[in-house]
């Protein structure tokens, strides 16, 4: 009674919000229902190719959350948002890696199969504790987070603010990128973390689990959405816009914007991290790659093309350019970066508050009309 | 290196407040007891050489309206800058009453601390109503968790009401403050600064792009305000600064030239020569 009253005190006056909610809700029943329970042989059949697929949609909708609250409501540009997702995928990726127990090539009870290749004997103390599932997701969330904390620490209390803080995250995911490139390193080098088994004693090949998977990612990405949108209405949020756009302002209002900064930092962090864990068992595979600067570059188009400080037109962003992207890579890939660039140029010079800002002032158009 | 061990001063003088006292407002510190609110003394700032503050002294009665006036680029804005926190000076000592060092405090400790100032070009929060920029000035907890959690409490909503009130917005306290006139926008950033309790308001340019009205609107509006607390303010506009002033500093390449009333100020061979001689001249 009481959740269902703050939900709906959360999605006030936001109608993007509610039919965003409404259609992953329908997902979670429609995707696993014409999967499981439609013969093959049907036209309303959906492959469980389709739900592997939006599944990872659904990740990549959290992820373009994440940067929203950063990025749309606060002013943080980050272009390392890639990397937050790629340590919460590695998160996830350690613990299925674990689960394969003996089954691997090598048969090694305890080590994955590159630490056997690479004639490694023990397990490396970071590895302790990631066959424990909770505690996994835990370091999923916990790391990027942290990363997050201390890199917002040093940057916003130095007034480290726009290109130059856009830089530096991309050198970071960069400077990762290459750091997870290295077999040293322990986490499997350019190969990364790959043929899992299971999940939690489930066979993540089956049927089943898929559909199981995409409804827990719909499920956690509504709550993030209302969560996210519970914090964007509150004083804390409102604060957060105001130094988006008088950060003076609010210095001399006397808000240490360096601490806010940072708090929305780490939260977004927090979530991108969530979205990549999320997002390994769908595909299968963690690797380096997912660090590539591209990847965080790719987010911020996602979101532009939706629209900011919206939070539902971010995750619209994410599903179309992907959808986009899927179809496209499929007969024509070597196009896609310029068809995506161009995409991009297109919004940000026409449609600057995305598609959602421009559906609503088309809205407005017609009731000034009416 | 400087701003690293700066970052850690900021760090330190945090925690001392949160740790050790956090029911003690550090406003409670402060010594009025000589009766002067602020002592800004040899206050040097360059640019590149150039120098905007050459050895300033200026002091501000607790209670006081002081007027400052002095051509462009005299250095009126850089004082601000000072006395706030944006700028640290070369040289010079900025203490508020006898015991608040203002030079090792940031933006916001000073604010806390009860100064507020509004900018030469007003700004206020353009995508909240008028009511939200008050409610998010309102002198209360800044940290983060307060306003994760914040909820107005009936004397909050009063405090709003009243300085809607003083600040003539009763009836626009629901409009988007982006869309208010210039002059309407001014009022709220004087709104801001008021609803903070401050000690000392510093006020750049009040009534630059005002009509006739708005002006003197404002004049009544800040001379009502000292008293209670100080309020400086830097003006152009000699009809506004006599119509409100007792006592005016004249600035001049970074130091103070004369200091009096209006009309001393107007006799004074020094300030003829080098100010009021060329603005009389062309307005
Ligand atoms: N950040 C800066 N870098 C270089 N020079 C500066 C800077 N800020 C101010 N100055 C210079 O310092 C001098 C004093 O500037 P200030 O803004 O204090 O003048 P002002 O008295 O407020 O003038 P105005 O009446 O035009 O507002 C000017 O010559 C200005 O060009
Ligand atoms: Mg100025």
């Amino acid at each position: 009674m009481q959740s269902k009253s703050f939900i709906i005190e959360t999605l006030q006056g936001d109608t993007g919000g509610r039919i965003l909610i409404a259609v992953l809700l329908a997902s979670c029943l429609i995707f696993p229902v014409f999967n499981l329970f439609v013969p093959e042989s049907s036209v309303f059949h959906i492959s469980t190719y389709l739900v592997t697929l939006f599944g990872k949609y659904l990740c990549f909708a959290l992820l373009a959350l994440a940067l929203d609250l950063a990025w749309g409501y606060c002013g943080i540009l980050s272009l390392g948002h890639g990397a937050f997702f790629a340590l919460g995928g590695y998160g996830m990726g350690m613990y299925l890696m674990r689960q394969i127990g003996d089954r691997g090539v090598y048969g090694d009870p305890l080590l994955p199969d590159f630490m056997v290749f690479l004639n490694w004997t023990e397990l490396p103390w970071y590895w302790n504790g990631f066959n424990n599932f909770g505690f996994a997701m835990l370091m999923a969330a916990f790391v990027p987070g942290l990363l997050a904390f201390v890199f917002g620490w040093l940057a916003f209390r130095s007034r480290v603010t726009g290109v130059y803080l856009s830089i530096i995250l991309q050198a970071l995911t960069y400077a990762l990128m290459l750091a997870f490139f290295r077999n040293e390193m322990g986490f499997g080098g350019n190969n990364g973390l790959t043929d899992f088994k299971d999940i939690v004693g489930f066979n993540l090949q089956s049927d089943v689990t898929r559909a199981v998977l995409f409804v827990i990612t719909g499920l956690i990405l509504i709550f993030v959405y209302l969560f996210c949108r519970h914090i964007v209405k509150s004083k804390f949020g409102r604060v957060v816009v105001s130094i988006r756009d008088a950060e003076s302002r609010m210095r001399f209002i006397g808000y240490k914007v360096e601490n806010y900064k940072t708090s929305v930092f780490v939260l977004s962090a927090l979530i991108a991290g969530i979205a990549g864990a999320l997002y390994v068992p769908f595909v299968g595979i963690i690797n380096p790659g997912e660090f590539a600067p591209l990847n965080s570059i790719e987010i911020v188009i996602w979101v532009a093309i939706g629209g900011r400080s919206t939070l539902y037109g971010a995750v619209l962003g994410a599903i179309l350019v992907n959808y986009a992207k899927t179809r496209f890579t499929a007969v024509l890939p070597e196009v896609w970066l310029f068809a995506l660039g161009g995409l991009f140029i297109f919004v940000t010079l026409f449609l600057p508050k995305g598609l959602v800002g421009f559906f609503s002032d088309v809205k407005e158009k017609m009731r000034k009309k009416a | 290196m400087s701003r690293f061990s700066k970052m850690f001063e900021g760090w330190r003088g945090e925690r001392q407040w949160s740790a050790f006292s956090p029911e003690i407002n550090s406003r409670e510190f402060i010594d009025l007891s000589h009766g002067t609110l602020l002592y800004l003394e040899n206050i040097t700032v360059s640019f590149d050489g150039f120098k905007a503050l050459d050895k300033l002294d200026l002091y501000i009665d607790k209670g006081e309206l002081r007027c400052i006036i002095g051509a462009n680029g005299a250095g009126k804005t850089t004082m601000m800058d000072v006395v706030t926190g944006k700028l640290r000076p070369d040289s010079g000592t900025a203490f508020l009453g006898q015991t608040v060092n203002l030079l090792n405090m940031s933006e916001s400790e000073i604010s806390e601390v009860g100064i507020g100032r509004k900018f030469q070009k007003p700004t206020v929060l353009e995508n909240f109503s008028v009511f939200d920029n008050l409610e998010l000035s309102l002198h209360a907890d800044r940290s983060v968790k307060a306003a994760l959690f914040a909820r107005l409490t009936g004397e909050q909503r009063d405090r709003i009401e009243e300085v809607l009130e003083i600040i003539g917005l009763k009836t626009e306290r629901e409009r988007i403050a982006g869309n208010l006139s210039h002059g309407q926008k001014q009022w709220l950033e004087i709104g801001i600064l008021l609803i903070q309790d401050p000690y000392l308001l510093l006020v750049d340019e009040p009534v630059a792009g005002m009509t006739v009205q708005e002006t003197e609107r404002t004049a009544e509006l800040l001379t009502s305000l000292a008293g209670e607390r100080s309020v400086v303010v830097v003006e152009h506009d000699m009809e506004f600064v006599r119509s409100i002033a007792n006592i005016v500093t004249v600035l001049h390449q970074g130091s103070v030239l004369a200091e009096g009333t209006m009309n001393e100020i107007q006799e004074d061979p020094k300030v003829k020569e080098v100010y009021l001689g060329s603005t009389e001249s062309s307005s």
